[in-house]
């Protein structure tokens, strides 16, 4: 008993209370170990996605007699293998910021309405609709666009060609509904969801006690949105934006669908087709050769390298101001 | 610019639930009156419907009369967007806008009512901020962010952002029931140089805080358990706790409450 030391006695002094104690630690080192596996797991993933990417396309690139970067062209299975993902890039980065333009003002509208505007009944309900439009599948998207939205469109496209064909954007020799206008459109709407459930609940965390101040000064309504909630919420309104930017570069089905055919560089965005890295990788993956596949793996590459540096510009964004906030 | 406030017959409700019961009262211009109470007595919810904050809360809402000089607060026709404009008020948490810098926090208020001259922003911003008794602490890091500072500067610079606007009426709710001491005193120091501007009139749950800085003092109590709040007495600050009118009152500045 005597050589009893102070924490053998002083867990006993506690008895039963001591024993919970220890068995908290136990939780705690669980969680902590399962934590950091998570995330080491993310990074090994993250890491071995890009080396897969890299060792597949590694033969293709070797093979490429054109420039990989800047060429228009894509035969990578012809004898002499040429291709390059300039369309692509262009394709893909014109669509998906172009959605996001479409979509985030929309997106930031709605939640705003739903949490600000609406009454409480109505909000609920809203909300619940705009997260079921992000279950709808991408495929449903894609038929939707193509056999309703497409045929529409082309008396849009004809009628923004012949009106407004004097803004370079709407101008071109051709117009059509299979274009890249239509494809952004259907783009947004599938990003609006995901934009729109994330800002609403940055806006909800919005502390009550900002809002108050602001309408204590004798705010408007959309006083005290600009005042207190807006800028609370940039930074959540940034990320999910990229989130919603991310998921637009992404997407396959819906743009093939809606696109179909492929086609050169062109700012005008009523001509017909138009391609994507994603795309282009589902329409011609399946009849691809040995070279074609790798030739598509390298163009997932450059994909996989564009959405990293989107959330890292993203991230640069939101870290700039980080002292406020 | 400081005006009168006179209440009559004042009831408010959250949903079907009143919380304030038939409360009438005058409070003079250039003035600080004290509200004192047990907790959820009325006092904060009664001075929330003096400058209409009370209703934003959803199903909130208020019978009776307030009027400011000669207009009805809850008049046909006015707008409480306007009412806040002239009844400023600082709340029991200080609560700068996070998002902005001290300077943006002071002007806030000014830029809602359209003040945009730079030369005029940067005028007010000093004068309120010397009024608030925080100009010398904070003018070389005016740019720095408001939520910054320590709480007793926030809620100072919280003061400074009320009376940027110049107010006719400042409610003040608890301004230092989340402060130290010393923060205390300084915004004490503040309200009694206010008084000569402005009509003040401040929730406190510190009886020696009310002795100190007011010159009228009102009691709120519960009328019962379960019953709505309601005002005891109101009287000069000397008398309520020297000679009060009723005995609840006594009782309870005296510690033998309940």
């Amino acid at each position: 008993m005597t050589s009893e030391t102070l924490e053998q006695g002083a867990t006993r002094a506690l008895g039963g209370r001591a024993r919970k104690m220890s068995t908290g630690r136990t939780g705690d080192r669980l969680f902590g170990l399962s934590a950091k596996g998570s995330g080491i797991l993310l990074l090994a993933v993250m890491a071995a996605i890009a080396v897969f990417l890299i060792v597949k396309a590694l033969p293709a690139l070797r093979a490429d007699k054109a420039n990989f970067l800047t060429s228009q062209e894509w035969n990578p299975d012809a004898a002499q293998s040429r291709f390059g993902i300039a369309q692509l890039t262009f394709g893909t980065v014109l669509s998906s910021l172009l959605a996001l333009i479409l979509a985030t003002p929309v997106a930031v509208g709605i939640a705003l309405f739903i949490g600000f505007y609406a009454p409480r009944r109505l909000a609920d309900g809203l909300g619940y609709v705009v997260d079921l439009l992000a279950a709808v599948p991408s495929i449903v998207y894609g038929l939707w666009g193509l056999q309703f939205f497409v045929p529409k469109m082309n008396g849009v496209a004809t009628f923004l060609h012949d009106d407004f064909g004097w803004i370079p954007l709407f101008g071109g020799d051709t117009v059509g509904g299979q274009c890249i206008l239509t494809a952004s459109i259907v783009l947004a709407i599938m990003i609006l969801p995901i934009i729109s459930s994330i800002t609403r609940e940055v806006f909800l965390q919005v502390p009550r006690a900002n809002v108050e101040a602001a309408l204590a000064l004798g705010a408007t309504r959309w006083e005290v949105i600009r005042m207190a909630v807006l800028p609370f919420g940039r930074s959540g309104m940034i990320s999910a934006s990229m989130l919603g930017l991310g998921r637009a570069l992404g997407e396959t089905i819906a743009v093939a669908l809606v696109l179909g055919t492929a086609s050169g560089i062109s700012l005008h965005l009523l001509k017909p087709g138009g391609n994507t890295f994603a795309a282009n990788i589902a329409n011609t993956f399946a009849m691809a050769g040995k070279i074609g596949q790798s030739a598509l793996i390298a163009s997932g590459l450059v994909l996989f390298v564009i959405t990293l540096l989107v959330n890292m510009a993203a991230r640069a964004v939101i870290a700039r101001r980080k002292e406020f906030v | 610019m400081a005006k009168r406030i006179e209440v009559s017959g004042l009831n408010a409700y959250y949903g079907k639930t009143r919380a304030i019961e038939d409360i009438s009262m005058t409070i003079e211009p250039r003035s600080v009156t004290a509200f004192i109470g047990p907790s959820g007595c009325g006092k904060s919810t009664f001075l929330r419907t003096l400058n209409r904050m009370h209703e934003v809360i959803p199903g909130a809402r208020v019978e009776g009369k307030v009027l400011l000089d000669e207009t009805d607060l809850y008049g046909p026709g006015v707008d409480p967007v306007a009412v806040r404009r002239v009844v400023g008020m600082v709340f029991q948490r200080p609560n700068p806008f996070p998002t902005m810098s001290i300077y943006e926090n002071v002007v806030a208020g000014l830029k809602l009512n359209g003040v945009r001259r730079k030369a005029q922003l940067d005028e007010i911003v000093e004068k309120s901020l010397r009024g608030a008794n925080l100009w010398n602490e904070v003018k070389d890091r005016l740019g720095r962010p408001g939520a910054g500072l320590s709480g007793g500067q926030q809620q100072r610079l919280c003061i400074a952002r009320a009376i940027a606007v110049e107010p006719q009426v400042l409610l003040m709710d608890e301004p230092c029931s989340a402060l130290d001491p010393i923060s205390t005193l300084a915004v004490e120091d503040l309200i009694a140089g206010l008084k000569d501007q402005y009509t003040i009139v401040i929730v406190t749950h510190n009886m020696q805080q009310a002795a100190r800085v007011s010159d009228r003092t009102a009691f709120f109590n519960l009328a019962g358990p379960g019953k709505p709040g309601r005002m005891v007495e109101i009287d000069d600050t000397n008398k309520i706790f020297t000679n009060p009118g009723e005995k609840a009152t006594e009782d309870y500045i005296t510690g033998r409450f309940g």
